[in-house]
């Protein structure tokens, strides 16, 4: 149940971003997720993408410094109130969360929520018990 | 059990080699002054002859020669025999304008090529070894220089210079190369390029390695020695002097022998010219004793270092200098302070896993200097956490600090985006946006 998600690191230079984003395109690659963590020298690039080791392949030989983090896909209610009620859970269970972001597309009528937790093994032991949809990875990567 | 190419003259005793060096240097100096104009004009502006100098007693009045000689003199004038005994010319790189022009006799080629033997043999080599000369072959004097020692010790010489880092892992693999000469900074690389390659250098035969031409710190031997799975040995040469060959470690990894019965040192404080005890930092300044082409005396080399005449376990009586952390002018004198890159180059291999793949950017365009590092991020530095990496920039900067006692910005760039050499590496730029 844990989706790999690349990270690259990505200096705040002009064109930088379109060069990963050309790359994985013309290898074939399809971003699903993506974000971008900025600081005012350099930038974490975080993608979902339909080929992990693929990407990853194509990103070290044109000399990108990338790594694979594990991370948690949820399902919460496209409604109001859907993200307060997980992160409700969440807290009640003490549990950390690093960063998260969302998908555009679904793979039922639930939203889908990316998150990078502190205790990846302890979060989703949460998340089952609380009766949580967590995606499989490749759903995931195929959403 | 200690190997020796030539036992006896590098175990001999220190008081009968002193006799015959006093009397090599009695006939340089007379085959300079008789032979060489530039040596006869600085004689007699100090009101020397020849006949003042009877030994290795004498040798302090002797005047000094610079780099700035060389150029001066330019192409040949140095040289002490006519050009139809040279048998080969070789010039240094030369930063700045015309290149500095050195000779050889068949004599000198033959003494090049012993004293490059004795480096391989310091470090245990034999015939039966593979050696893989991997610095340039050329102009430069490293990769010949290395090759000969190579030939004339009898060992398998692959002459296979630098760059085309990926053929070079083939053939130490296919070849079963067990002797590696090359820079410090492209042994980091051939082990980077290896590691993406799935190959583990350590697997190979790699016994010894063969260092220098440019000045590397005791925690890059550290990770030469753990990522290559080899002896690193530093060696110390210019090519004023012969090349590769001047002076080399033994396996006691604690001080470079200088070959002195050819190259005699001498350590001075270089804004007096005075020489300073054993044991003390200042400017290594060398003697040719036996070189035909080009009788050098007392040239400065710019290299900081101090002298160590305690008897070495190895048995060689050769004495020994340490290894030379910077040059007069690699010093760097920033808002006040003397800054050397190889501080800066200590600080961030202490911090784990980084590789000295830095840029050191001094920009002044302000009226004060300011100081700014690129590390490049590898996989290892990598963190998908902002904090993390934040975190790593504030501990080099924290470190930087302590060491340096000024403060420097530090950048992190993306890997490959340091210009690589396969020579020398050039470690600083100089900003100045006014120009």
């Amino acid at each position: 149940m844990k989706v790999k998600q690349i990270s690259l690191f990505m200096e705040n230079r002009a064109g930088r971003l379109a060069e990963v984003a050309r790359i994985l395109g013309q290898g074939g690659i399809n971003i699903r997720a993506l974000s971008l963590a900025d600081t005012s020298d350099f930038g974490i690039l975080r993608l979902i993408v339909n080929d992990v080791d693929r990407a990853l392949a194509l990103l070290r030989t044109t000399g990108h410094t990338v790594s694979v983090t594990d991370v948690i896909a949820v399902e919460v209610s496209d409604r109001p109130g859907g993200l307060a009620d997980v992160l409700g859970t969440l807290e009640k269970a003490g549990l950390n969360v690093e960063y998260m972001y969302a998908f555009v597309e679904k793979a039922t009528d639930k939203a889908v929520l990316v998150f990078r937790f502190e205790d990846t093994d302890r979060a989703l032991e949460v998340l089952r018990k609380a009766g949580v949809s967590v995606l499989d990875p490749a759903t995931v990567y195929s959403l | 059990m200690t190997l020796f190419f030539q036992k006896a003259l590098e175990c001999e005793p220190v008081e009968q080699r002193r006799a015959r060096q006093s009397e090599r240097l009695r006939a340089a100096v007379h085959r300079a002054y008789e032979r060489v104009p530039l040596y006869r004009r600085k004689f007699d502006a100090a009101a020397l002859t020849p006949a003042d100098i009877r030994g290795l007693e004498d040798i302090e009045k002797i005047p000094f020669t610079v780099k700035d000689d060389f150029r001066a003199e330019y192409p040949f004038g140095l040289f002490a025999e006519p050009l139809e005994k040279i048998v080969r010319l070789h010039a240094s790189s030369g930063t700045t304008g015309k290149p500095t022009v050195v000779g050889y006799t068949r004599a000198d080629i033959d003494l090049w090529a012993d004293c490059c033997a004795r480096l391989l043999v310091n470090g245990g080599a034999t015939p039966k070894d593979v050696l893989q000369v991997a610095y340039g072959y050329g102009l430069f004097t490293g990769g010949l220089g290395l090759h000969y020692g190579g030939e004339r010790l009898g060992a398998t010489v692959i002459p296979i210079s630098g760059g085309n880092t990926k053929k070079q892992l083939m053939l130490m693999q296919d070849f079963g190369t067990t002797l590696l000469a090359c820079t410090p900074s492209y042994a980091l690389q051939l082990a980077e390029v290896a590691q993406e390659e799935g190959m583990d250098l350590r697997n190979l035969k790699l016994k010894a390695g063969f260092f220098g031409a440019e000045p590397w710190t005791e925690e890059m031997r550290q990770q030469i020695e753990l990522r290559l799975g080899l002896k690193a040995l530093d060696i110390y040469g210019l090519s004023e002097v012969i090349g590769p060959g001047v002076a080399g470690e033994c396996l006691e990894q604690s001080g470079l022998h200088v070959f002195e019965d050819h190259f005699y040192p001498e350590v001075i404080d270089p804004a007096t010219g005075r020489p300073v005890p054993d044991g003390t930092y200042g400017e290594l300044v060398l003697t040719c004793l036996t070189r035909e082409a080009i009788p050098l005396l007392r040239y400065r080399t710019r290299d900081i270092t101090r002298l160590d005449a305690t008897p070495c376990p190895c048995g060689r009586t050769f004495r020994r200098i340490a290894r030379l952390t910077g040059r007069t002018d690699d010093m760097l004198i920033i808002r006040g302070v003397n800054v050397f890159p190889s501080q800066i180059e200590s600080v961030l291999m202490r911090i784990e896993q980084v590789e000295p793949n830095y840029l050191i950017v001094v920009d002044r365009t302000g009226v004060m200097a300011d100081l700014e590092i690129k590390v490049e991020v590898n996989e290892h530095l990598f963190s998908d956490e902002v904090r993390k990496l934040e975190a790593l920039r504030a501990r080099i900067a924290s470190e930087m600090y302590s060491v340096l006692g000024l403060h420097a910005k530090i950048t992190l760039v993306e890997p490959r985006t340091l210009e690589r050499s396969v020579g020398k590496v050039q470690r600083v730029v100089f900003v100045d946006h006014k120009k």
